[in-house]
């Protein structure tokens, strides 16, 4: 029992990192990322090769490969994405042309084959209530935490943080307070991107860099997305406690091999019963006229 | 003294009428204008098994025309019901493993698990589907993204349908001849159909629910069912492909929900000109010669659709059909005045 | 009036967030009449329509056709069931010429229960019926007018394209939104005949207008909104002579006063 709840928890925080970088471009953009696995996976060669090959502080290896990872995003956004806004089919198919290229480029180009693993934090671990959790895995519930509040302080008390939530909310009128809703896509592609590097280095050395953890980074974040309702950021923090505690709970009770099918069963659930998702701002077709 | 003087005049002056879109055809040559594309595309394709070299080159045709059928059923989903599927490949699959499955614990022969398949492949895919159809399109992206990419590990992990193996032992088509002209002719018959289906009062129906959807609501038709329509249209086109892809190759594995079928029907849409219906099958037979001969660069083919891709729809989103159908138009020649 | 209301809207209340959009707004439309409802920018007609003809729901409230609750149906059941509707803000398909834009209406489950083809019969030819369809509403026949490319034809056909729209599915109740709007005078008084020609066929008619005069011309009954909330309802004498309602529509008492020294 306390061990789904620890594990539990740890899973949903990771899935909250995953989420929030894809919820917080489509939010205030309406883009739909498409290559936020990619870029997961970026940050994670980034670091890989910043530290091991060139063999740099591997503190200051996470920090570059993540500002790097943001520049790529935003790079995207700037020089691809922002000459199709608006139309949605070309959207879509834009940014997962972009992600599949990515991540196909890195099954090609030779990052396969050995493993690549990343450092852990903090090595050693402590029994919680009886379940030994490695230090590590308590830095990420720290870490996402802290990413959490971070977020809500910035978003609420900086002039970006707010001019952000207020293309969030309404882009015309945030048009017409003077805010430039084309550089503060470009922004929050960056910042989306960043925060999926942050997720890649706290999460990526629980385990091994493989191009396939893009693909299901990928759908985690939509499934989180999904549930807690396209647009809300508060909605994809508790999605992710319930499809975290979903994962850990099949994991359990039927084998690792279906959390993957959690993510996608909560999507159709989801759209069942309530397209809007949890705590979604936009009620869809219902009330568009 | 009468100076001759000369202007230049499009080849379709004289046959386009006051209405923009009725024809009026009046004489062989103008007929011809019309119809001269059309058949050499259709006796082009029939006629290329003979004229290419080697049995290899002749099974890529019968890949090409797979292809086609599943870049045009993207392309028919995604210009003329509105809705962008980034999943071709869960198409294939549904219907490839039921195929193969007919085939190989029924026993049931290939001509005929081939329509079986295609249609309870279309139904399983469509009733898959119907949860997002009311919603925006973004949501039907996402969940056909995921379908194959799911299925796959559902079958790797709970090792059913052959697991990691896959199915063996497929029955193939009686001779190559056969395989080869069964498959163009699949291409190019549904190919017309739908063509002939889009300028029926039901192909307007369902390119208006793309268009403008709140004016089809506001008209009493109820835009789920069209769109299940042609998502079902769609899935048994992709349904068929895959059946017909499990006999050439005798074997049905998860590879059939790889990447390839998701990403290259789009690229072939885009490259070819989507909106068109046979600018996908130009893409096609432009990109699966190409990926075949990148066969050996391992999954750089996929980088090189993606990149491509995305070059066309960002600056280029045009394609090759829609370009060449306007300059075929705009044609001229000189004219005595 | 006689008997039973066709429409009955009961307490329809909408808020959009913090707003007030329709604040329990109660009226009834008798079967055949045309009635108007008017009031000042944002004062709710348009949710009104919305609220009606299911393209948006509710916060409370509810509407009834003939006794029988819709509330919250979806809109093409709706329509299905004779209420119809124009848009506002026009909704042709640009891409289709004119008289293809009523194939589609002519496609739905409605049109041919009703048989709504009346020239074409069950397997008769949509595009031939559309024409008739248009020559009613007031295209020329003969031209090529109706052959045109809905990009291409002037606001006021488009209008009437808007009203054939409904037309073809042989409604019990048409509502049109702002249907004057962008017309000029010749152009409004060229569509009165039409309108009156539709109530004759027993068509019941809820028109949103901005435009009064026209307006009084056809509508016995007015309905007044303003903020959300019905002002009143009458006879358009009863109401252009209200105190509220000129209040609403020109201001205060000052602006009153300053008019009658003026």
């Amino acid at each position: 029992m306390m061990d789904i709840l620890v594990y539990g928890t740890v899973n949903s925080i990771s899935l909250a990192l995953m989420a929030l970088g894809f919820a917080l471009v489509y939010g205030i953009s309406r883009v739909a990322n498409f290559a936020h696995g990619a870029l997961y996976v970026v940050t994670g060669f980034l670091t890989w090769t910043l530290f091991r090959a060139a063999e740099l502080n591997y503190v200051l290896s996470i920090l570059l490969a993540m500002v790097m990872t943001g520049l790529i995003g935003a790079a995207i956004y700037q020089f691809f994405l922002i000459r199709v806004r608006g139309m949605s089919i070309s959207e879509i198919i834009a940014s997962y042309a972009i992600g599949l290229a990515i991540l196909e480029g890195f099954r090609w180009g030779g990052f396969k084959g050995m493993t690549y693993t990343l450092p852990t934090f903090m090595q050693g671990s402590v029994i919680l209530a009886g379940t030994p959790v490695d230090y590590h895995r308590l830095l990420v519930v720290l870490i996402g935490v802290g990413v959490v509040a971070f977020l809500w302080l910035f978003t609420h008390y900086t002039r970006i943080g707010l001019a952000l939530r207020g293309m969030a909310q309404d882009e015309r009128a945030a048009l017409m307070l003077g805010i430039d809703s084309d550089l503060m896509a470009v922004v929050a592609m960056g910042f989306g991107s960043m925060l999926a590097g942050l997720s890649a280095v706290v999460l990526l050395p629980l385990g091994n860099i493989v191009v396939e953890k893009g693909y299901d980074v990928l759908i985690q974040a939509i499934a989180v997305c999904i549930v807690g309702g396209l647009g809300s950021w508060a909605g994809a923090v508790v999605a992710a406690f319930i499809i975290g505690y979903a994962q850990i709970m099949t994991v359990m009770w039927w084998g690792a091999h279906y959390q993957m099918v959690v993510a996608l069963l909560a999507i159709i659930v989801t759209l069942i019963l309530r397209p809007s998702g949890l705590f979604g701002r936009q009620k869809e077709l219902e009330e568009r006229v | 003294m009468r100076d001759e003087q000369r202007r230049k005049e499009r080849l379709d002056r004289g046959i386009k009428v006051r209405a923009d879109s009725l024809y009026a055809l009046m004489s062989w040559r103008e007929l011809s204008y019309l119809t001269a594309p059309r058949l050499l595309l259709i006796v082009g394709i029939l006629a290329l098994p003979f004229l290419v070299p080697s049995l290899y080159w002749q099974r890529v045709i019968s890949v090409v025309c797979i292809y086609a059928l599943l870049a045009v059923s993207f392309d028919f989903l995604a210009h003329f019901v509105g809705l962008v599927s980034l999943g071709g490949a869960f198409f294939i699959g549904v219907g490839g493993y039921i195929s193969a499955l007919l085939n190989t614990s029924l026993g049931v022969p290939p001509l005929a698990a081939i329509p079986i398949a295609a249609l309870g492949g279309a139904v399983i895919c469509t009733v898959m589907l119907l949860p997002c159809l009311p919603l925006r399109g973004v949501y039907f992206a996402i969940v056909t993204l995921m379908y194959p990419l799911l299925l796959m590990r559902v079958i790797e992990a709970a090792n059913i349908f052959g697991g990691t193996d896959g199915i063996m032992g497929v029955e193939s088509f009686p001779t190559p001849r056969v395989e080869e002209y069964f498959v163009i002719g699949v291409m190019l018959l549904f190919l017309f159909l739908l063509r002939r289906l889009v300028n029926t009062d039901l192909g307007l129906v369902l390119r208006a629910v793309k268009d403008n959807d709140q004016a089809v609501k506001a008209s009493g038709i109820s835009i789920t069912l069209f769109k299940a329509l042609g998502v079902f249209i769609s899935a048994f086109l992709g349904c068929l492909a895959g059946a017909c892809i499990v006999h050439i190759y005798m074997w049905g594995g998860i590879s059939l929900f790889a990447l390839d079928f998701s990403i290259l029907p789009i690229a072939a849409t885009v490259i070819g000109g989507g909106g068109t219906l046979v600018g996908p099958v130009l893409g096609c037979f432009i990109l699966v010669p190409i990926s075949e001969l990148l066969r050996e660069f391992g999954t750089l083919r996929i980088v090189a659709y993606s990149v491509i891709l995305m070059a066309f729809v960002v600056y280029r989103s045009e394609g090759i059909m829609n370009y060449g159908q306007r300059k075929y138009h705009q044609f001229e020649r000189w004219v005595k005045v | 009036m006689s008997g039973e209301p066709i429409l009955r809207v009961e307490e329809a209340t909408k808020a959009f967030g913090g707003v007030l959009a329709l604040n329990r707004v109660s009226f009834e439309v008798g079967e055949g009449e045309v009635l108007g409802i008017i009031g000042p920018n944002g004062s709710g007609k348009t949710t009104v329509v919305n609220c009606i003809t299911g393209f948006i729901r509710m916060t409370s409230g509810r509407i009834f056709f003939r006794g029988k609750d819709i509330t919250g149906k979806p809109p093409h059941k709706i329509a299905d069931m004779g209420v119809t509707r124009t848009f506002q803000i026009m909704r042709p398909y640009y891409s289709l010429p004119a008289y293809k834009n009523l194939v589609i209406p002519l496609f739905s489950p409605r049109a041919r229960r009703t048989g709504g083809w009346r020239g074409g019969g069950r397997l008769g030819d949509r595009d031939t019926v559309g024409v008739d369809i248009l020559e009613e509403i007031g295209f020329e026949r003969e031209s090529f007018v109706p052959y045109k490319l809905a990009s291409a034809l002037p606001t006021g056909y488009l209008k009437r394209l808007e009203l054939a729209r409904c037309l073809a599915l042989k409604p019990e109740v048409i509502l049109c939104d702002e249907v004057f709007s962008g017309l000029s005078m010749s152009e409004i008084a060229s569509m009165l005949p039409l309108i009156e020609r539709i109530q004759m066929e027993g068509i019941t008619v809820v028109m949103i207008e901005h435009r009064l005069r026209e307006l009084f011309r056809v509508a016995r009954r007015i309905v007044v909104l303003n903020f959300g909330e019905k002002l009143m309802e009458g006879t358009p004498d009863e109401v252009m002579s209200d105190e509220k309602v000129k209040e609403a529509y020109f201001g205060s008492e000052e602006v009153e006063e300053v008019m009658t020294y003026a």
